[in-house]
């Protein structure tokens, strides 16, 4: 059951699958991480307080995280194709996962940003830091850890949504176990397409914990 | 000469939701060179909020801050963010970057001043000396003890090289020890660098250990300004005497009439004062509370005194007092001392 075919489908599948969420994490923060710096600051209790600023981001934030997933992949398709010309393929894919990684990015950057002791960022204002320096060296340093956690918990997310998008022709492991596993039947290669997930959150999981572990101090 | 500090009709308020918060009202009050300058008043004075407006940390709602003659407040945002460099500011909780290590806290304020690295951590160290953890430079805040975060928290303020600095309940989460010696140090830095410094506690012994004038603040309005021996010995405002006995629970308990408090220098203690006194008129008085506190260096008795029903002989013994130049003053016996 498991020949050589088999074997280099899975390989390419597990390629797959770890460019689309990689990418997509990496194009999500690229996005979210401004979104999530630019709630933080411009919020009431922030340094540079922006009512309407604030709103319209959040608004914005929360209609694109209510929207499912599955709906927003179909809805986004027009789009999709503009950018990458052509809406199947890994590499279509990541349009979508982006858009649907970066509210969620930016909420969970906004509020580790906000665990940062306000105290500390007073004293760095005292000092004369610019608002530049508050967010560079202070807010996002000492948030360091709680930002990592987030990227770990991003990446499994976004593997876990990339497997979503082989229903509609995606490519990765989520394609692989829809089209052999559900369509065909073969319901060993869905088990070990859904053990290989597995795995490979619990890798991505692992280095994430402890790298953002030996970054922090505070202990 | 010009004051360092000059606070002028300054009014802060806020919105809450119970309504407006006025948290400091027409404050005026100036700082001299060198000065080492209590901010006292109860919790919710408003002491935190007026010290932030020092370094426009908050922004008054009306008045005037001038620092070195430069009225802040109208400052541009980078004109500002200069000034402030001037003004150093610790803080109760210290609120180090926990991060970074001790002396990569302390070469903070250098990076925001733009000075190279290795001449920032070579500058760090010193300081480190000065506040003596040079031992610690390599441990993070959460391995230091309170008192050590502090000491860091210093030596970060003089890595700016400021003319003030601004202490908010500097020592009031240290133990009594630690804040003799963080006092000690505050002491050393006005006197070695000549920097002002602002200090604001609700401890009238952190006061009398090392400032050497003082404002009393109650409820965002300033009661009394002047030098720490004069609110010692003659506090004018109610709000004053409740902050010079507070912590003497035993007053509380002294009823009866004709109490007066009466305070004396230290060659004073030398004479029998109340002994003369009695022999004097032949009447005892009666001895509730007596006390010695050391203020700038100098010993400061204080006592509290029962003087006998007969008012003319009580009033009697004031006069005598006064004339041998101690300090008198009549306390109610309703108002709770």
């Amino acid at each position: 059951m498991l020949d050589t075919d088999t074997i280099m489908m899975l390989v390419e599948g597990t390629r797959d699958t770890l460019y689309m969420t990689l990418m997509s994490t990496l194009f999500g923060y690229v996005l979210g991480l401004p979104m999530g710096i630019i709630l933080t600051v411009t919020d009431k209790d922030g340094i540079r307080p922006n009512a309407a600023v604030y709103k319209v981001l959040d608004v914005i934030v929360n209609i694109l995280r209510s929207v499912p997933f599955l709906i927003l992949l179909i809805l986004v398709m027009p789009f999709t194709k503009a950018v990458v010309g052509k809406t199947y393929g890994s590499t279509a894919t990541i349009v979508p996962l982006v858009i649907a990684a970066a509210p969620f990015i930016a909420r969970m950057v906004e509020s580790s940003l906000k665990e940062v002791d306000p105290g500390v960022i007073e004293a760095a204002v005292s000092m004369g830091a610019g608002t530049g320096t508050v967010i560079w060296k202070v807010m996002l340093a000492e948030a360091r850890t709680s930002l990592l956690v987030g990227v770990t918990i991003a990446i499994g997310t976004i593997l876990g949504y990339s497997a979503m998008a082989g229903t509609v022709g995606g490519g990765g492991l989520g394609d692989i176990a829809i089209q052999y596993g559900y369509y065909r039947y073969e319901t060993e290669i869905m088990i070990v397409t859904v053990v290989v997930l597995v795995v490979l959150v619990q890798i991505l999981q692992s280095i994430g914990m402890m790298v953002s572990r030996k970054l922090d101090k505070r202990k | 000469m010009e004051p360092i500090i000059q606070v002028e009709h300054l009014c802060k308020s806020f919105e809450a939701k119970g309504g407006t918060v006025e948290a400091a009202r027409d404050i005026c009050f100036s700082i001299e060179k060198g000065d080492i300058f209590g901010i006292i008043g109860l919790s919710g004075a408003g002491k935190s909020t007026l010290v932030r407006c020092l370094n426009l940390l908050e922004r008054p709602t009306s008045g005037t801050v001038r620092v070195h003659g430069k009225n802040l407040t109208e400052l541009s945002e980078k004109d500002l963010r200069k000034e402030r460099r001037k003004i150093g500011m610790i803080f109760q909780h210290f609120n180090l970057l926990m991060q970074r290590t001790a002396l990569d806290n302390i070469c903070f304020p250098m990076e925001i001043a733009g000075i190279r690295k290795k001449e920032a951590r070579k500058k760090a160290m010193e300081y480190l000396e000065i506040v003596g953890l040079e031992d610690r430079a390599l441990s993070y805040p959460a391995q230091l003890s309170g008192g050590q975060k502090q000491r860091v928290a210093i030596a970060r303020v003089l890595a700016s090289d400021p003319d003030i600095l601004l202490c908010d309940e500097a020592t009031s989460a240290l133990d009594p020890q630690t804040t003799r010696a963080i006092l000690g140090l505050l002491k050393e830095i006005n006197q070695k660098y000549g920097i002002t410094i602002v200090v604001i506690t609700h401890e009238m012994s952190v006061v009398q250990e090392i400032c050497n004038k003082v404002a009393v603040l109650d409820e965002g309005v300033l009661a009394e300004t002047g030098t720490v021996e004069e609110l010692f010995r003659s506090p004018k405002t109610e709000a004053a005497r409740k902050l010079i006995f507070s912590g003497r629970n035993q007053i509380q308990e002294m009823k009866g009439k004709h109490l007066i408090r009466v305070t004396f220098e230290n060659k004073s203690s030398f004479e029998p004062v109340i002994g003369n006194l009695v022999l004097e008129y032949r009447t005892p008085v009666n001895i509730l509370y007596a006390d010695t506190k050391n203020i700038n260096g100098q010993a400061e008795g204080e006592m509290i005194l029962q003087l006998p029903e007969d008012r003319d002989i009580a009033e009697k013994m004031i006069v005598y007092l006064k004339n041998i130049h101690m300090g008198v003053e009549v306390l109610s016996a309703d108002a709770g001392y």
